[in-house]
Order: structure tokens, then C-alpha cells, then sequence
């Protein structure tokens, strides 16, 4: 560790994939994911890893066969976006359901139709019941830093459950930053040897994915909610140990500037970085404003948000994605957490930058704005709008 | 190993008694001929249909090897990722010596093959995987109700194409899976019929012991799906192959040629029997022994010689 080198997201996920040097990688190209793609069947031309880059004839083939190589016990990830992984949407719940701690990259980008190709959440929100963890990154360093800390939480036995690592399409997959990565030795140390079997192997006869019916199919699908249950407590450990070894601090939920805020604003991946920088001008102004930033969308960080948000008046939120005839996702499920807490703060969602509209500094102004007359009239609290869009 | 039957009886069965297949379905032998006809160690997969539904209702399972099932379109996928993984262990120590040379083997029915699982099929068979992909073909999505797939024979009465008085049951001929296949240019592919227990086994050996992949084509006749009895698929197996609506055939290093009953039909030693034998005792085609349809048993006549002379050309006949 110690020297910058310049990356795009994609590229810094596709470079944490070579460091933690997979046994088998199973993708097929759509944009913005393709580069992901691109650079590391680069390490893999050069011999940089040892991975079977299996190159599949699509998204369904690539997720299934990253079930069939982590089910014979290799460390196992494949990358996509949008419609790629709507493609995949079938053996995404498979491969949960067989509890294999596959890593995916997932470059958010809007769903057909119609069709777009910028970033937007619709593609990850339509997984969000199939059983994978989902980290959600604001900026290339923290796709870095989530993809080695993942393998590790979704590796851990009491987890064993697998997990996508989300960034916004062109956003910042595109975007070079400076990322300060590990060395291939603090990598290896940190996310040390498999500790899963492989259970289809020629060793011995086993039987994974039989047809399990009303006596079985709900014990094991409980199951997996058991797991999920588990996977914060391996969070907190493991992004411990990351800041100790290598002084880089996550945490569920990034507060930002909220010590002494009465009104904060929420949202998933890049458009955090424009609502700090807003913020920061508000506070200029002095006005006692924060961010909050959810790194985990599954599991939903219940708990942290009703320890957290009640510190608050007023809370927005905004979702990337929308869900027509319902709320939007972040904001019902953060409704939901808040249920029944006494002094609940006021809320007020916003649905923005659907198909990659730029969620510019001026229109989060306005939602600062709105922020602040919610807190002190309770205009508009539990309603959900549009932001930026035209009427 | 040599195919005796005085061997192959001291082996292990690798698919146990008990499972819920069909009595007098043929599959269960299929999958043994196949299994059984080397001694490599063996991972299969297997798509969703009657073969994987009835033989691992969970906590039980009838299979003694390794076995995994996905979904219905993927198992081609699935076991390239298998193979993928057992390159990629062995590289680095973590598959032991006598594994090595594992075969990896995919089981499919024809709706998993010809329909929905092609694109995996040939995606696979494209990247060249070391991997037997074998199916059996009942000629219909017999799991789900006994409806028509594009294996399914002109004529035949199934759930999707239901005769009536508009209807004499499906209008299409069977699609050519064998020549689809063999156009991917693998190095072995073949088809074959569990009645000629010697000529499976022979070509599932080849398959399996011939490295990339291959492939097989296996007739099975289907019980509920066909309307017969459960005695009779050995008997109907033969007859399939003698009136050529089953060619034994086989495509080695880009050459074909014909085996069993029908390399002798070929070349003028046993008679070619009409196919109307072959349809006779079956309830699927029961309605096509009327007045009103009796004219499809000439169409299925001459789709079954267009496709026989196909082949017996492509064989250098
Ligand atoms: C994506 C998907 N579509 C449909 C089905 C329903 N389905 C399960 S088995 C089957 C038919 C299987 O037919 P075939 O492959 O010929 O095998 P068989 O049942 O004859 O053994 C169908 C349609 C499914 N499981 N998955």
C-alpha cells in the first residue's frame, strides 16, 4: 500500500478481482459493465492470474456457470448490469439458494425499456429480494476497498451467502479517481484460503439443487433469512479488522457531517458525493444539515436506522430507481424501519436521475430547501416526488 | 475396461432403485449405460425435467455420484463452470491425482436441449469444454404435462398441439438436432437407442473418453407421454430404428456413418420397415388411423425417408 494509481470504477473492481486472483470468472460484456470485463481478461492474457475465464454466450450462461464452479468449490464472480442482470434475475436466486459466496460487480444502470444505457439503480432494486448482499459505493476507492472486504463476508461460514458490489454506470465506472489499493500480499493475508468446500467434486457423490417441496422448501428458505441476519455482525468485524490493517474506516452506514445536524439527506452510491458538497455549502450558510449514506442495501440496515435517524427532524431520501403504483425502495423500506419509533423524524423521498439524468448540485439545492421547510412546517412530510424531471 | 455384461454387473449402479420415475421408463437405463460404460470419475448435471425431479425429491436422492442440478436452460452452463473450476484446482494442487481426468456430464431432456437449452448447449460446445452432454430425447416436455417441443414428430397428439376437429395433432417435422450439433464441429457426437444396449454403451464410452466435447442423442420412449404400455419401450426402441424414424448414427472427427440395425438397412441387410409400424401401437398417433387423417401417415412416411436418405448420404451410402 502507499501510492495512488488512477483507476476508473470499473477498473478498480476489475483490479480487486485480479488481486484476490479467482479461480474461475464467468462474464459476458454489456455497457457500463464491459470494461470490467475487458481489463481483466487482460490479467488473464497476461498470465497475471490463474482464473478459467469462462466466456460465456450471456448473462444467464455466466451466472450459471459461476453457480456450477463456486459449487465445485472455486472462488467464483462474474460482473454485469442492467438488462444483463435481469437476464440473470432466475439463477441469481438459485445461486443464494445454494448459499455460494459468489462476488458479483455490478454497474447500475437503467433497465429496458426504454433502453438507456446510463446509470440508474432499477437493475439492482429488481434483486433485492434474490437473497445477495448488496454494498452499495459511492466512489472508485470505496468499489475497491467493498470488493476485498465482500469476499470475505460472504465467505464467512456463518454467512456463506453471495454478494454484489454496486457503483453507478458511467458515473463512476467511467470516472478515473486516485485509488490507493492494497498489494497483492495485504490482499492475500486479508482474505486468506477458502474456507468453503466444494461439494460437487468427484471426490464423493453429493446432491445439490434437488426438488424440495412443501416439508423442506420454507425450512430452507428460512434459512437464508438466518444468514442474512448474521452478515452485520460479520460487517462490523471485518471492516474492523480492514481500518486496523490498513487504515481505511467503513462503516454500515457513512455519516457525514451529522454530529450536530437536525436535518440530513440519504441516498445510495455517486450522487453522495454531490450531496457532501452540498451540504458543505449549506453549512456555509449555516444551516445544520448532514448526509447519510447506507453502504448496505441487503441486508436493509434496520437497526442502524432507527439508532441513528431519530437523532434527526427531518430526513430525505432519494432513490435511483423507481416502483411504479409503490413508494420507491429506500424510502418505504426506511419508512418501514421507522415505524412505531416515538420521536420518528418527518420524511420526504425523491425520486431522481432515472436513466442517468444528472443529479446536478442545484437541484439538490432545492431539495435542501424543501429539507428545511419539512423540518420547520412538516410540509410535505410522507410524500415521495420526482426530482428533475420534466412535467 | 471391456463392455461385458459379466463386468458390468459387478459395478456399482450409479443411480439407485426407488426413484420415482416411471415404471418402464427407459431413462433410469439410459443413465446407466452412459454412467457405466467407463470407469473415469464422473460429475454430472443434470436440467430441470422428469429425470432430475424424480430422482432427488429432497432428503432423498438416487444418485451416487456427484450431481447437480440448476435450472431447466443451463446445464451446459452450469457444467462449464464445473469444468472451469476442476482446470482452474487442478492448476493450483487442489484436485487430487486420481480425479484428474474426470468427464463431466451433463443429462437433458429434449425440451432442455433442442428448445430452451440450446443457446447454452451451443455456447458450450462452441468453447469446447471437456464435457458429455447426453439427451434424452422423449420427444416432449413430458415433466410438465406432455407438451409439444421441437423433437415432438409430425402428427403427434400432445398437450399444446391437441387434435381436434381443425387438428391432427403437431404439423411440424422434428427439428435435425444431430446435424445442429455436429456443425459446432466437436469431435464426437452420435445418437443411439437404449434397445441396442451394446451400441450405447460403445458410443457412450467414445463419448466420454473422447477429450472436448461430445455428444449424445438418446431415444426414449415415454410411457405417459406416448400413450404405451410400461412394457414395450424395448420393443418400440427397435421399431424405431427398423422403420429409419431413429437412425443409430454416428459423427467422428467430422465423418458419418451408420451403426447397428442401420448400418444393415443401409447396405441391404435387413429390411427397412414401414414407419406405420412404428406409430401403430402408440396412443399419440392413434387418431391418425382414420379416414380423415390417414393421409398424415404418408407425410410422416416421407419426412422420416427424407431425413433417413440425409443421413444414409451423409454416411457415403
Ligand atoms: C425457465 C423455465 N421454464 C419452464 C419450466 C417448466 N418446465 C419444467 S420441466 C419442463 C419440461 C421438460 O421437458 P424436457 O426437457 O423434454 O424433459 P422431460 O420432462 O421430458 O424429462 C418445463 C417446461 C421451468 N422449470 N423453467
Amino acid at each position: 500500500m502507499g501510492k495512488y494509481i488512477a483507476l476508473t470504477g470499473a477498473e478498480s473492481a476489475a483490479f480487486a478481482m485480479k488481486q484476490i486472483n479467482p479461480d474461475v470468472v464467468a462474464a459476458y460484456p454489456i455497457t457500463p459493465q464491459t470494461p470490467v470485463a475487458m481489463k481483466f481478461s487482460e490479467y488473464v492474457a497476461n498470465g497475471e492470474v490463474n482464473t478459467e475465464y469462462v466466456t460465456v454466450e450471456s448473462e444467464h450462461s455466466a451466472m450459471s456457470a459461476t453457480v456450477g464452479a463456486a459449487a465445485a468449490g472455486a472462488r467464483a464472480m462474474t460482473a454485469t448490469a442492467s438488462n444483463g442482470l435481469a437476464l440473470m434475475w432466475e439463477i441469481v436466486y438459485i445461486a443464494s439458494s445454494m448459499r455460494l459466496p459468489i462476488l458479483m460487480a455490478v454497474v447500475n444502470r437503467a433497465l429496458s425499456g426504454p433502453i438507456n444505457i446510463h446509470g440508474d439503480h432499477s437493475d439492482a432494486m429488481g434483486a433485492r429480494d434474490s437473497g445477495w448482499i448488496q454494498i452499495f459505493n459511492e466512489n472508485n476507492q470505496e468499489v475497491y476497498d467493498s470488493f476485498i472486504m465482500a469476499l470475505r463476508i460472504a465467505e464467512h461460514p456463518d454467512v456463506l451467502t453471495p454478494a454484489m458490489v454496486c457503483q453507478d454506470g458511467f458515473i463512476t465506472s467511467h470516472s478515473v479517481e486516485n485509488v490507493m489499493p492494497l498489494t497483492n500480499e495485504q490482499v492475500q493475508k486479508f482474505i486468506g484460503k477458502k474456507k468453503f468446500k466444494g461439494l460437487i467434486t468427484a471426490d464423493k457423490p453429493f446432491t445439490m439443487g434437488p426438488l424440495d417441496l412443501q416439508d423442506y422448501y420454507f425450512e430452507h428458505k428460512k434459512q437464508q433469512h438466518e444468514a442474512m441476519k448474521k452478515v452485520f455482525a460479520v460487517v462490523e468485524e471485518v471492516q474492523n479488522e480492514y481500518a486496523k490493517e490498513f487504515g481505511r474506516k467503513y462503516s454500515v452506514i457513512e455519516e457525514y457531517r451529522t454530529e450536530d445536524a437536525d436535518t440530513i439527506i440519504m441516498g445510495l452510491n455517486s450522487v453522495m458525493g454531490n450531496v457532501k458538497t452540498v451540504v458543505d455549502s449549506a453549512r456555509e450558510k449555516g444551516i445544520k444539515i448532514g448526509a447519510v449514506k447506507p453502504r448496505f442495501f441487503r441486508p436493509f440496515p434496520v437497526d442502524y436506522l432507527r439508532d441513528l435517524l431519530p437523532k434527526f427532524k427531518a430526513v430525505v431520501v432519494l432513490d435511483r430507481s423507481d416502483s411504479f403504483g409503490a413508494m420507491p425502495p429506500l424510502y418505504s423500506e426506511t419508512l418501514a424501519a421507522l415505524y412505531g419509533i416515538e420521536n420518528a423524524p418527518m420524511i420526504k423521498g425523491y425520486i431522481h436521475g432515472l436513466g442517468g439524468r444528472d443529479t446536478n448540485l442545484a437541484m439538490i439545492e432545492t431539495v435542501v430547501d424543501n429539507l428545511q421547510k419539512l423540518k420547520d412546517t412538516g410540509e410535505g412530510n410522507l410524500t415521495f416526488e420526482y426530482l428533475g424531471v420534466r412535467e | 475396461m471391456a463392455l461385458t455384461l459379466k463386468d458390468l454387473i459387478n459395478k456399482q449402479i450409479p443411480l439407485n432403485g426407488g426413484h420415482r420415475m416411471c415404471g418402464g421408463c427407459p431413462v433410469p437405463v439410459i443413465v446407466k449405460q452412459v454412467l457405466m460404460s467407463t470407469d473415469h470419475p464422473k460429475i454430472i448435471g443434470n436440467a430441470t425435467g422428469c429425470l432430475e425431479v424424480a430422482t432427488t425429491i429432497y432428503p432423498y436422492t438416487a444418485w451416487n455420484h456427484p450431481w447437480i442440478h440448476n435450472a431447466f436452460e443451463n446445464v451446459a452452463a452450469t457444467v462449464s463452470g464445473i469444468e472451469a473450476a476442476h482446470n482452474a484446482l487442478s492448476r493450483i494442487g487442489e484436485v487430487p491425482e486420481h480425479n484428474k481426468d474426470a468427464k463431466f456430464i451433463a443429462f437433458a431432456g429434449d425440451g432442455g436441449t433442442y428448445d430452451i437449452g440450446l443457446q447454452s448447449l451451443s455456447g458450450a460446445l462452441e468453447r469446447g469444454h471437456n464435457m458429455l452432454y447426453v439427451c434424452y430425447d422423449n420427444e416432449g416436455y413430458m415433466n410438465t404435462g406432455i407438451q409439444r417441443s421441437s423433437a415432438t414428430p409430425i402428427g403427434a397428439n400432445t398437450t399444446t398441439t391437441p387434435i381436434g376437429s381443425e387438428s391432427y395433432g403437431k404439423t411440424q417435422s422434428r427439428k435435425d438436432l444431430l446435424s445442429i450439433v455436429a456443425a459446432h464441429h466437436i469431435p464426437y457426437a452420435a445418437s443411439t437407442s437404449p434397445h441396442n444396449w451394446m451400441d450405447a454403451m460403445k458410443k457412450s464410452k467414445k463419448a466420454i473418453e473422447t477429450q472436448g466435447p461430445t455428444f449424445l442423442l438418446y431415444f426414449a420412449p415415454c410411457i405417459p407421454g406416448w400413450k404405451i404400455p410400461s412394457d414395450v419401450w424395448k420393443k418400440l426402441s427397435e421399431t424405431a430404428v427398423k422403420t429409419c424414424f431413429w437412425p443409430l448414427i454416428e459423427f467422428e472427427d467430422g465423418k458419418w456413418s451408420l451403426t447397428g440395425e442401420s448400418k444393415l438397412i443401409a447396405e441391404g441387410k435387413m429390411p427397412k420397415i414401414p414407419v406405420e409400424e412404428f406409430l401403430k401401437s402408440q396412443g399419440r398417433f392413434k387418431h391418425l388411423f382414420t379416414d380423415k387423417n390417414k393421409h398424415v401417415i404418408e407425410i410422416i412416411q416421407k419426412d422420416v425417408d427424407k431425413s433417413w436418405n440425409y443421413y444414409k448420404g451423409l454416411a457415403g451410402y
